[in-house]
């Protein structure tokens, strides 16, 4: 591998760091966003499991995550987090709204995939969802949960992220008109993959939802190759 | 970054009072300061005697403490300190990287133990602000001796039967619309105008309000510079939006409430407010609880009738414990 190569992208008031993994084939190929778990850093090499993946290879660190910056007092929303993916979309596909790209997001990440494919289905050929950090959530409905300040330092990843992003509401029928969404914008017939092994319930009603495959990881990337 | 610790106010007069537009009743706030919310500076604005017992306000979605120039000084009047902030993002509070529900609730708890360290106070919410400290009533009643929501409880607002796909292409739209918006708030800035302008532009929002009003509106919750006035809010925010949260939830939480709590509900349905019609709330009143529902009033109850609200929610506090219909 070379000097790890990373791009700031601006979102807001945010900057959020890109690592291109491996960059363009001269042959092509669509680019796969990789996108990490709660509380982890992207990748700084290409994983073992994306070596076949013939085009190029690029991680996100979300806000408050890895190089991205943190922000003042918290406020994360797995919504944020989906204008943070659009953010890497935007700059692999230079603004191109006909390029593509494949995602592959592990624990939060994976719910963050999820919504990326059904609120740009038709740049997103194929989200795949893998276990890893966040893969929960929080609950399906309202809550008894309080509200407290946290100690904050300037090293990522920020504690406001771990507690907001942990506990944010994931309720099933909220997941699932991600998946509606990208079958109806979409040309593939099963535009998202389910790989992970734990199924929490928002998860298990995407699983079961039509248009979603059911494969292993290796199977899900070669699926989403061409 | 200093070593010093942080929650600390500093004193400070926001915007130019010389340049507010006279309006009758209304008052440039008598202390003005900044409070640091977990690294975020929140501005406060306080009006009456600083030695009175401590009363807040709590503005809604797209407003600020300023909306409460008349409201506030009558209850000042009515023998409280009364104190309102703005919340991230509006009015003179600083622009933050991120916004949710949470964060604003913590927002509000560095108020909360600025102003009445360990002890509950009355608090009056409008809209948002209403339906904020809804939910705070309910996961930290410690806080509350009286809780008033003046059209701040969030109802689910049916849209008329589509067809599943038809509902699909909207929500689609919806967020793919919020996502194009993201990609521009790096560099986006408010529209310029002069004051008549920007208060036609809020008059379309809210034309139940007078003209005179909505001018003032602007020379407080607006700067001047070289090519116009602009509106504060952080030019990031947009009104709408999409995520899990459900409206029907805040009203779960309406029943359980400990202390006495006063609903003031407008008749007339506005652009700015949930759409909430008067008599789906009143099943879901707690215990001490009761409704007021006026007549051909809109969402912002408060500015439209300040002595009739003022007078209610004075006779609510003034007499703690009241119960179910026992007031006045």
């Amino acid at each position: 591998m070379t000097a790890e190569d990373v791009t700031m992208l601006r979102h807001g008031k945010v900057d959020l760091a890109l690592h291109h993994l491996r960059d363009a084939a001269p042959a092509g190929g669509r680019p796969l966003l990789i996108l990490h778990g709660l509380g982890e850093v992207s990748a700084k090499r290409v994983p073992a499991w994306a070596e076949a993946w013939t085009g190029p290879i690029a991680a996100l660190d979300f806000t408050g995550h890895g190089s991205s910056t943190i922000p003042r007092g918290g406020g994360y929303t797995a919504e944020l987090l989906l204008a943070d993916a659009d953010a890497a979309l935007e700059a692999l596909t230079n603004g191109d709204p006909a390029l593509s790209i494949t995602v592959v997001g592990r624990g939060l990440g994976a719910y963050i995939a999820l919504q990326i494919a059904g609120a740009r289905a038709a740049q997103v050929r194929g989200a795949i969802l893998v276990d890893g950090p966040g893969l929960a959530g929080g609950p399906t409905g309202p809550t008894s949960q309080s509200f407290f300040s946290l100690p904050t330092s300037a090293v990522t990843p920020d504690p406001y992220a771990l507690v907001e992003l942990g506990r944010d509401l994931r309720p099933p029928d909220y997941a699932t008109q991600f998946v509606r969404l990208a079958l109806a914008g979409s040309d593939l017939d099963e535009p998202i993959a389910v790989a992970s092994v734990f199924r929490p319930e928002w998860l298990e009603a995407v699983a079961r939802e039509h248009g979603v495959m059911q494969a292993t990881l290796a199977e899900a990337l070669a699926a989403y190759a061409d | 970054m200093t070593s010093n610790p942080t929650p600390i106010a500093t004193e400070q007069v926001f915007g130019d009072p010389s340049t507010e537009f006279e309006y009758p009743g209304a008052e440039h706030p008598a202390r003005e300061y900044q409070l640091n919310a977990n690294g975020l500076q929140i501005a406060v604005h306080e009006w009456g005697d600083p030695d009175a017992p401590p009363l807040l306000l709590v503005h809604g979605g797209f407003d600020f403490a300023r909306t409460f120039d008349v409201f506030a000084p009558l209850l000042a009047a009515g023998g409280w300190r009364v104190v309102s902030w703005d919340q991230r993002g509006h009015g003179d509070s600083e622009h933050p990287e991120l916004y949710s529900w949470d964060a604003d609730m913590r927002d509000a708890l560095t108020v909360f133990d600025h102003v009445s360290p360990g002890r509950p106070l009355p608090v009056v919410g409008h809209s948002k602000g209403g339906a904020l400290m809804t939910q705070l009533a309910d996961a930290q009643p410690f806080r509350f001796t009286h809780l008033v929501n003046m059209d701040g409880i969030p109802f689910n607002r049916r849209i008329p039967d589509v067809a599943e796909h038809e509902r699909t292409k909207m929500v689609s739209a919806e967020i793919a619309g919020w996502l194009d918006h993201r990609r521009t708030t790096a560099t986006a800035q408010r529209k310029p105008g002069t004051v008549e302008e920007l208060a036609a532009r809020r008059g379309r929002m809210n034309p139940r309000l007078e003209p005179d009003w909505l001018e003032r509106l602007v020379t407080t919750g607006g700067y001047e510079s070289a090519d116009g006035w602009r509106w504060k809010i952080d030019p990031s925010m947009r009104f709408g939006g999409f995520g899990p949260w459900r409206p029907e939830w805040t009203l779960m939480r309406l029943p359980g409430l400990p202390m006495p709590f006063l609903g003031i509900l407008g008749r007339e349905m506005e652009e700015m407010g949930w759409g909430t019609p008067p008599e789906k709330v009143l099943p879901y009143m707690p215990l001490d609880g009761r409704c007021e529902i006026l007549e051909d009033v809109g969402h912002f109850v408060h500015v439209e009738q300040p002595d009739r609200v003022s007078g209610l929610v004075l006779d609510f506090i003034a007499t703690p414990g009241a119960t179910a219909g026992g007031a006045a």
